[in-house]
């Protein structure tokens, strides 16, 4: 009896070993990359090209940080990544706000305000997700001339709104599927109209949603290099086509400090956000929308 | 306070008739209860007379003021839905000022309902909590609370208590109608719980498939319905239909009903108009007769022989099965009546009798 227990309390220890064992080793792997970056970067050049690429640095230095920040030359212009930064967030605050609150909008009349023929409607919106980025390369562009915003940063925010409203109708429709349609007649019944209704009762009840529709969005608009590089030119690009830039034209000895370091700079945002949102992000995921 | 006239109201969803031109009128102060099984169409037509649903055809009239084409909040009516429908993300308080707020009801003025309606309904100490936070009975105090406050002309109630368990439901019930007499609000109620029809109601209007088989006042609809399926539906247990035949004769009207032993039961005196007696005389009808319509003959009283098959007491009273017309009945008798394999005669309140056509299922009056 007593060794029964003992024997089973021993195998059951050893199986924890072997979970966490190959977990952490998985992890060490995943991580490895990010390792190499954050050391190569708090390294000096000569340290790299002496040869310890693997390492720890033997005197950490912030310079290639610096340098990528404000120094490093993207064209023939010397300004670092800052400029680029604040197009990225430029770009991405209005296109992620405004794809949510339209989603959301969508969410709303294709649940509670249904007409003849919205669900066909939703299934073109949901069509659009699968909609490749270079099929609407080209019909874009045209657009975007058309409107007089090509190169610019509005046209950026107008084609990361129009192509993210299918991701985020889909995540408000199936959200406020769950949420009773009795809500919106006894609001209806109180007197309130369209928007109250949206205002009042259902954007309250969506805040998690709200938070996976933002993440969603953010991550992708922050990472998107194709649109960035097709529709803007110099001054104007966002952050993922000047870090190319940093990295593909370089002349001289190749910077891998500062390479490394402006790629975590432009990695930083979407990092930031997952680590401060993204327990809200699974909750938002696997939340039903209402009890009682 | 308002009178409500439902006139020849049709509703189709496509080529489905889900309505098929119901007549309601009911006066001031009325409590109207739409009883019927699920899938008639109650829900339908209270949210037709809420304005959530278009009438396809046909006119709904509130006080007079026919109401087809004003949106709901122009009806002056409130509703408690099933679901309760609360607010979710607010507070009691929020739920119920809600309604006032969109009017432009001045602050004060809201507070003063709101701790009124508080009062009445015994939850001033839920005021600043969230719906997720109350019991299911609370809930159903709480949108009962924010219909009240609007001091609408007319209630609208969807299966209030149907999501309460056994308890709760019968104080509620008790509450409902407490609420009616002190207010005095013209009501509409839907269920399709026959006790709360009965308990609560001034009128009935019991549905089936789209249509009202009966409309009257509660204790009218359960002595003469108006057909086998409203006596059926109405009461617990059931009325008993009983296949049997009338026969006229000197003394009167006479009703034959076959014992399974070859006999046969006879009930005379029945209550007939002279035309029915001429047209059915030596054919066959349907008797229905409540269970409380039988009692233990006294010696000499005419008597139906009944061979007490099952016996169930219930507490105030004991539920006593036998075979008639080669149909089972349940006569509903005193404590310890009757014993199971008796036979008993068991004698017929004549005045509670009501006939029924075999083909057409309509009341003989
Ligand atoms: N939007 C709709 N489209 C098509 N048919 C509908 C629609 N709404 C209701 N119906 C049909 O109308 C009929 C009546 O529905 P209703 O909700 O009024 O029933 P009910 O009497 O309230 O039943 P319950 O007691 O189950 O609530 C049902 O057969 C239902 O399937
Ligand atoms: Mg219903």
């Amino acid at each position: 009896m007593v060794t029964e227990h003992g024997s089973a309390a021993r195998a059951r220890r050893i199986g924890r070993l072997v979970i966490y064992g190959s977990l952490i080793a998985l992890a060490a792997f995943y991580l490895m990359p990010l390792w190499v970056m954050i050391t190569t970067s708090l390294k000096s050049l000569d340290e790299i090209y002496g040869g310890s690429f693997i390492g720890l640095p033997r005197s950490v230095t912030f310079e290639a940080w610096s340098k990528a920040w404000s120094q490093a030359c993207i064209g023939t212009s010397c300004t670092g990544l800052k400029p680029y930064f604040v197009n990225s967030l430029m770009m991405v605050i209005p296109a992620v706000l405004l794809s949510t609150g339209i989603g959301a909008l969508n969410g709303y009349v294709l649940t509670k305000w249904r007409f003849k023929g919205s669900n066909l409607v939703f299934g073109l919106i949901l069509f659009g997700c699968f909609l490749p980025f270079q099929a609407v390369l080209l019909p874009m562009a045209q657009v975007l001339g058309k409107l007089r915003l090509s190169g610019t940063i509005p046209g950026l925010v107008l084609v990361h709104t129009v192509y993210g409203i299918c991701f985020t109708t889909l995540f408000f429709r199936n959200y406020f599927v769950t949420i009773p349609d009795e809500l919106t007649r006894a609001a209806q019944i109180d007197g309130a109209g369209f928007f109250r209704i949206f205002f009042s009762i259902m954007v309250p009840a969506a805040l998690p949603i709200m938070v996976v529709s933002c993440i969603w969005q953010f991550t992708q608009i922050w990472n998107d290099f194709l649109f960035g590089v097709s529709f803007t030119a110099g001054d104007s690009s966002p952050i993922t086509v000047a870090l190319n830039n940093i990295v593909n034209v370089t002349m001289g000895r190749k910077q891998y400090n500062v390479d490394m370091a402006a790629a975590m700079i432009a990695a930083l945002p979407t990092l930031v956000v997952y680590v401060v949102a993204g327990r809200y992000f699974v909750r938002g995921l696997t939340a039903g929308a209402v009890k009682g | 306070m308002a009178t409500l006239e439902i006139d020849r109201v049709r509703k189709a969803y496509g080529s489905m008739e889900v309505l098929k031109e119901v007549s309601i009128a009911i006066g001031s102060g009325d409590f109207l209860v739409l009883l019927g099984p699920s899938g008639c169409g109650k829900s339908t037509l209270l949210n037709m007379i809420a304005g959530l649903e278009d009438i396809t055809a046909g006119a709904i009239r509130i006080d007079g003021q026919t109401v087809n084409d004003l949106s709901p909040k122009d009806r002056d009516i409130a509703m408690v839905f099933q679901s309760y429908a609360l607010y979710p993300t607010m507070t009691v308080r929020q739920n119920i000022e809600f309604g006032m707020k969109i009017r432009g009801v001045p602050a004060a003025e809201r507070e003063k309902a709101t701790r009124e309606a508080a009062e009445m309904l015994q939850m001033g100490h839920l005021l600043d909590r969230k719906p997720s936070q109350l019991s299911g009975g609370q809930r159903q105090r709480v949108a009962m609370g924010r219909a009240l406050v609007r001091h609408p002309k007319l209630f609208l109630f969807d299966e209030p208590l149907s999501n309460l368990d056994a308890k709760l439901r019968v104080d509620m019930r008790t509450e409902i109608k407490r609420l009616h007499q002190r207010l005095k609000t013209t009501i509409v109620y839907v269920t399709h719980d026959q006790i709360e029809a009965m308990t609560l109601a001034t009128r009935v209007a019991v549905m089936k498939d789209g249509i009202v088989q009966h409309l009257d006042e509660p204790q009218v609809v359960y002595d003469r319905p108006a057909n086998v399926y409203v006596a059926r539906f109405v009461g617990s247990p059931a009325m008993n239909i009983i296949p049997g035949r009338l026969k006229d004769g000197p003394a009167g009207a006479e009703l034959l009903m076959d014992q399974p032993d070859g006999g046969v039961s006879r009930i005379a005196g029945v209550q007939i108009s002279d035309a029915a007696r001429r047209k059915y005389a030596g054919r066959p009808v349907l008797v229905g007769i409540r269970p409380e319509g039988f009692s233990v003959a006294a010696p000499g009283q005419s008597a139906v022989k009944a061979a007490i098959e099952v016996v169930e007491p219930t507490g105030p009273d004991t539920l006593a099965m036998f075979t008639l017309g080669g149909t089972e009945v349940i006569a509903r008798l005193a404590p310890k009546a009757v014993e199971a394999g008796q036979i008993a005669d068991l004698a017929v309140t004549t005045a509670k009798v009501v006939l029924f056509d075999p083909e057409t299922e309509i009341r003989i009056d």
